[in-house]
């Protein structure tokens, strides 16, 4: 999950007055002011090519020097990526208003393993939930009879798939690598939760966990219209963008410096395909390092286009965002060190799989 | 009296779902007393799988993200 930073809470209004419930007239004024938004975003974003390379004309720099060529990356990218993650955080707000965590556990009740797997990896992509509620989920997952392997596919699907890798992989990367990684964050969710599940390692829950049985509170369902689910997207643009916007620019300066001066060689050698023990090297480099997906995708796509062989890339992105210190210290508080320990190897073979099944892939 | 619990670990939004309870209630002159459950077993006890949770009266009312002020509003007048 992303873990510290609650980058998956619920949107949520901000504490105000009462207002008087909607009415026909103001919904169509948020659904208009929506269709205004999105149609400025177009025209602005239609823009960034002809504005970076205006700024980078007026620098005193060569722009076919090392400098340009980071500078201008820079400058095209920072934009382009803030104004793709907000369009996409946006969407994925006024979907995941469709979802709670309640509602995916009674679909998700009474499912056998398999079945339960796939069903959980999914919901873990459009189920908002914050890191603070990890430890709830867990304990009300398990303590209502869901499978120890279905929550783990849940948990490990919802921080590697999350929306802002897939829209920024589509962004910077291209639709087909945006797919295919989808499809095997996807693959070793449910994977490493099935086999999670055969080891039946129930017994290695913390034993307060283990001997907690809960029926599920029943909830009346809330009111949720239209303009709240625009507000629920507004918001979790506020509160995603708001948090990720230092770490886009530090990962774009870092994938400008790429650009500019690592040379291709270097990279092609280190991170290559012929380097077998790369990938099992960007796995490991990336269990200890934290960022989420925001900081890493831009210098994906520099290590990318620098000729590092797609498998290792994504291995490496994987890795860092899926198998993280802090979320481990978090589960600690359900979970054994054994539970844990199998956990980071189970889901780290499965993301070792991934780079070397790519690199064979794509010769 | 209302008997309001707030279920949550402690992060921020369940200090801000408190503060918004207390303040619904002054406004509507509801008297309240408000107690934050934070340990984990007694919140999965309610049966809710996110925080913040909100139990008014021993009735689970909302799970997850802050309240709507209108709800919160619905909930402490009933």
């Amino acid at each position: 999950m992303s873990t510290v930073s609650c980058a998956k809470c619920t949107p949520v209004p901000v504490p105000a007055p009462i207002v008087p419930s909607p009415n026909e007239s103001s919904t169509a004024k948020w659904v208009g002011a929506t269709v205004a938004g999105l149609v400025i975003w177009a025209l602005a974003y239609s823009q960034l090519i002809p504005f970076s390379d205006w700024l980078v004309a007026r620098l005193p720099v060569d722009p076919r020097s090392h400098l340009g060529a980071a500078i201008s990356f820079f400058a095209y990218d920072t934009p382009k990526v803030l104004m793709l993650l907000t369009l996409v955080v946006f969407a994925m707000g006024v979907v995941r208003s469709f979802f709670s965590p309640e509602k995916t556990r009674a679909l998700l009740a009474g499912k056998h393993e398999g079945i339960g797997n796939v069903l959980s990896a999914g919901l873990g992509i459009l189920t908002p939930f914050c890191s603070c509620s990890a430890v709830p989920l867990f304990i009300g997952f398990v303590s209502a009879g869901i499978p120890l392997g279905v929550t783990f596919s849940f948990l490990i699907a919802a921080p590697m798939v999350n929306e802002v890798a897939l829209g920024l992989l589509f962004a910077l990367v291209g639709w087909k690598v945006a797919l295919t990684y989808l499809a095997f964050g996807l693959a070793v969710a449910i994977v490493s939760g099935w086999v999670i599940g055969r080891l039946h390692l129930e017994n290695w829950l913390e034993e307060w966990v283990r001997n907690l049985r809960t029926t599920p509170a029943e909830l009346e369902p809330e009111q949720i219209g239209v303009v709240d689910r625009i507000k629920a997207g507004l918001e979790a643009v506020r509160d995603i963008v708001g948090k990720v916007w230092l770490w886009i620019i530090a990962g774009i300066a870092v994938g400008a410096f790429i650009h500019g001066f690592v040379p291709s060689s270097l990279l092609a050698e280190i991170m290559g395909r012929d380097a077998w023990w790369s990938v099992p090297a960007a796995v490991l480099l990336g269990i200890p390092m934290y960022s989420n997906a925001a900081g890493i995708i831009p210098v994906v796509e520099a290590l990318l286009t620098k000729g590092a062989a797609l498998g290792t890339v994504l291995a490496f992105m994987m890795s860092v965002i899926a198998l993280s210190l802090p979320e481990m210290i978090i589960l600690r508080k359900v979970l054994s060190i054994k539970l844990i320990a199998v956990f980071i190897g189970v889901v780290g073979a499965g993301i070792l799989a991934v780079g070397f099944l790519f690199n064979a892939l794509f010769q | 009296m209302k008997d309001v619990k707030v279920l949550g670990p402690g992060c921020k939004r369940c200090i801000a779902t408190a503060e918004m309870v207390q303040a619904q209630a002054d406004k509507l002159g509801v008297p309240v007393s408000i107690e934050k459950v934070t340990d984990y077993a007694a919140i999965a006890g309610y049966g809710i799988a996110s925080t913040p949770g909100i139990v008014i009266d021993g009735k689970v009312v909302h799970a997850g993200g802050l309240p709507k002020p209108e709800d919160l509003a619905g909930w402490l007048a009933a």
